[in-house]
């Protein structure tokens, strides 16, 4: 996917949008001037921002905007429960770079579309939201679905705004589309009262944008950026801390040649998985809670963190003053509240990361035309290949007969997936399992719900990946507790014929809860396990257009994956039974410092002794 | 109040954007000692006066997210020591005939004003920097305050001879 830079149709601003299509739709003349309702000005202005699908359902107070949508070349997906077009919305944008687009009734419509807003938040995930509201004069009566939308999201979004004329309503959709996608991306909201969307009033399209208080800083200070490159190339332990910016900047191939040319390894958080290909040889994989131990280890023990575009999560960090004791931090973020926010950098870049990268390349390449000297880095090579032949990620394959090790589904699935899959997850055990053992070679090929931790997210947003690249395979790797909050959506997607594969991995636990009761509550199993035969999986899935499958042993993987991957007409649903009492590892348990992680069972002398050698 | 930060937010004239402010100062868990809000100069623009505590607030971090607040134009912080600072108080005091002049006597030494005056009550007001308002009450306190209010602070920088002594806290 090239990235292409382009200017916002029909805007004369010099702020451009990066995204990585063009806009599909013709814009119409917007000198021509009609008069419009408030309804088709809406309609008319988020296609003249490019949208080419909007998820929603309909409802007393957004009525009147779904009767232009009629007229419209807009696809419209109506989804079965709100927070399914929120997360779908996410799971669009997440593989085309496009903003999503939302759209829903007042009241409990609104309020339903809080949980994916957070989400998109917290993830800087570009979204679009249009929710009805009660007309002018109703607000504030207690009217039926009335509800302070824009206060209750004011919290959840980069910006949210009430339309109070309709003559505004060009202008406020054309803010909403510039503030989601420039900058840090984030979630905009736009309340519509039903009156308003009723009204005349006289078409234009903004010339340009007025955002007095909104300025995007995109080129680090290049003072900062030669400090950057100097204590690159001086570092002796260095590591590349790769975060989600690189992916929202789409820095991949940027963030390639900066970590060749340095020869540096580079890990990359759980939202910034994808941006750096795992069969690389620098590639260690994903740090934090459940990373790798290589990934962990070696962001301890540098003594130079390149952090780009991440955020010193408390996932990743663990126990804040104990993280990297010894590195010095360069932080590149393109949102200045994130420098210091967690931990002070000695140097920090404000700007985009494709920009900033690009200017720490030709940096380093000065210093080194100019005979700089580097940093003597053999003995931490050789440091880290130990590490990753010592502690690669392992699990105990089961005996046959015995229950089914979700790894063991997650490396058959792998191994058996197209080349242009996209992969999706919910949150908990199974969500850390996909994360750990996919290998992932294509840039956008990872969408999961990071900041928030939505259970839920997996379906809806595999549904929203796929409507967006309809021409890669989506698997959704799910829970049996995640997949059972948010499944309705797939009756949209047999409906909507959006044929995504969803593998359960159904241990009848809340996994991960189990998991902490195990290590952290003595066994003490509270309200964690919910049913080995309900809901029967296959006829739910069967239920709703989908093909149900269901494996209990390890010899039936490779067949029901291959049958899934041969299905393109409609939805698969394999209900994959796997062991309730495997645990996710490594793991640093939380509120403790990195050097605490606990491996797995097998591996557990091996680093005993490796952790002595250390202390000496 | 000892140390204090006082933050002078320009934003955007229109309606919602000083519950943005507050929502946002509360919901990262800062405490707002005194607030004030007024139009600017020019009227597209309003000026939001904040007073916060120095020693629980990271200033850093709360000027970076209230700069990432899209009607936020500018914002500048002003300490105690640079800056001329004032709020204003209107006080209702019980003034029998009998203490009305103390009364009186005390408001002339403070330069403060008598704005109204009851049968037995007289009401009395004071714009001054913050501890001399403090002591005025405290002061008046005895005679016996029936009510009081006082408005949150308003800063400007002090005139220097030298250079820009407004501290414009940048960001992107």
């Amino acid at each position: 996917m090239n990235p292409e830079v382009f200017c916002f149709p029909g805007l004369l601003s010099a702020r451009t949008f990066r995204l990585s299509h063009h806009f599909p739709l013709k814009p119409k003349d917007p000198a021509m001037s009609e008069t419009l309702t408030g309804a088709q000005a809406l309609i008319r202005s988020l296609e003249m921002c490019g949208t080419e699908v909007i998820f929603g359902l309909p409802g007393g107070c957004i009525l009147p905007a779904y009767d232009p949508l009629l007229e419209s070349p807009i696809r419209h997906i109506l989804v079965r429960h709100e927070q399914g077009a929120g997360h779908m919305a996410e799971g669009y944008a997440h593989v085309t770079g496009r903003p999503g687009v939302a759209m829903v009734t007042s009241g409990p419509a609104a309020t339903n579309m809080v949980t994916p807003l957070c989400d998109a938040y917290m993830d800087s995930v570009p979204m679009v939201c249009i929710t009805g509201q009660v007309s002018r004069p109703a607000i504030g009566t207690d009217a039926f679905q009335e509800c302070d939308t824009v206060g209750i999201t004011r919290s959840v979004t980069k910006h949210n705004e009430l339309v109070m004329d309709p003559q505004d309503i060009p202008r406020i959709v054309a803010e909403a589309f510039h503030i989601a996608t420039t900058g840090r991306p984030g979630p905009v909201l736009i309340d519509v009262p039903k009156d308003v969307l009723q009204a005349a009033m006289q078409w234009y399209w903004p010339t340009s944008i007025d955002l007095p208080g909104y300025r995007v800083q995109t080129t680090p200070d290049a003072l900062s950026v030669r400090r950057a490159a100097e204590m690159i190339l001086a570092s002796e332990r260095p590591i590349i801390y790769v975060g989600g910016g690189v992916l929202k900047a789409r820095a991949v191939e940027e963030l390639r040649e900066f970590a060749e040319l340095c020869d540096m390894f580079v890990t990359t958080t759980l939202m910034a998985r994808s941006a750096f290909s795992d069969e690389h040889r620098l590639a260690l994989g994903m740090p934090g809670m459940h990373g790798n131990y290589t990934a962990i280890t070696s962001m301890q023990r540098s003594d130079l963190l390149i952090n780009l575009g991440a955020r010193f999560d408390d996932r990743v960090t663990g126990k804040v003053n104990t993280f990297a004791p010894d590195a010095k931090i360069i932080h590149a973020d393109i949102d200045p509240a994130e420098h210091g926010k967690v931990r002070r950098p000695d140097v920090a870049l404000v700007g985009d990361c494709k920009i900033t990268i690009t200017e720490l390349i030709r940096a380093i390449r000065d210093l080194r035309a100019g005979g700089a000297k580097e940093g003597e880095r053999t003995v931490w090579k050789q440091t880290i290949s130990g590490w990753q032949e010592n502690f690669p990620l392992t699990y105990e394959v089961s005996d046959p007969g015995n229950a089914l090790k979700p790894q063991f589904v997650m490396e058959h699935l792998r191994d058996s997936a197209p080349d242009n899959t996209i992969l999706v997850a919910g949150v908990g055990q199974h969500q850390m399992w996909a994360s750990q053992y996919w290998k992932f070679k294509q840039p956008y090929s990872w969408v999961n719900s990071g900041g928030l931790g939505t259970m839920g997210f997996c379906v809806p947003a595999a549904v929203g990946a796929k409507v967006g690249r309809p021409d890669a395979t989506v698997w959704a790797v799910d829970g049996d507790g995640c997949f059972q909050m948010t499944n309705q959506e797939l009756t949209t997607a047999a409906i909507e014929r959006i044929p995504i594969k969803v593998a359960i991995l159904n241990n009848s636990y809340l996994g991960m809860v189990r998991q902490w009761q195990e290590m952290f509550y003595e066994e003490r199993y509270s309200e964690v396990y919910l049913s080995p035969e309900l809901p029967d999986f296959v006829k739910l899935a069967e239920a709703m257009g989908c093909v149900g499958l269901r494996v209990d042993s390890p010899e039936e993987v490779q067949p029901a994956i291959d049958k899934a991957n041969e299905i393109n007409d409609r939805p698969v649903v394999v209900d994959f039974r796997t062991d309730e009492s495997e645990k996710v590892f490594p793991m640093v348990p939380a509120g403790l410092s990195n050097d605490d992680l606990e491996l797995a069972p097998s591996q557990r002398e091996a680093l005993a002794r490796e952790r002595s050698k250390w202390s000496r | 109040m000892a140390a204090h930060h006082t933050l002078v937010v320009l934003v955007e004239n229109r309606f919602g954007v000083l519950a943005r402010v507050t929502s946002l100062i509360s919901r990262r868990g800062y405490n707002i000692h005194s607030l004030a809000v007024a139009p600017s100069v020019n009227e597209q623009f309003s000026k939001i006066t904040i007073v916060v505590d120095a020693e629980s607030t990271p200033i850093e971090q709360i000027v970076k997210q209230l700069h990432k607040l899209i009607n936020v134009v500018e914002i500048a912080e002003l300490s105690p020591s640079d800056s001329v600072e004032r709020e204003m108080l209107l006080a209702t005091v019980s003034a029998p005939s009998e203490r009305r002049a103390e009364i009186v006597e005390l408001v002339n030494i403070f330069e403060g004003k008598i704005v109204n005056v009851g049968h037995d009550e007289i009401m009395v007001t004071l714009a001054d920097p913050p501890d001399k308002l403090d002591d005025f009450e405290e002061l008046l306190r005895p005679f016996g305050i029936v009510d009081v209010q006082r408005t949150g602070r308003v800063a400007l920088p002090k005139l220097s001879r030298s250079v820009a002594p407004l501290r414009v806290v940048e960001s992107a």
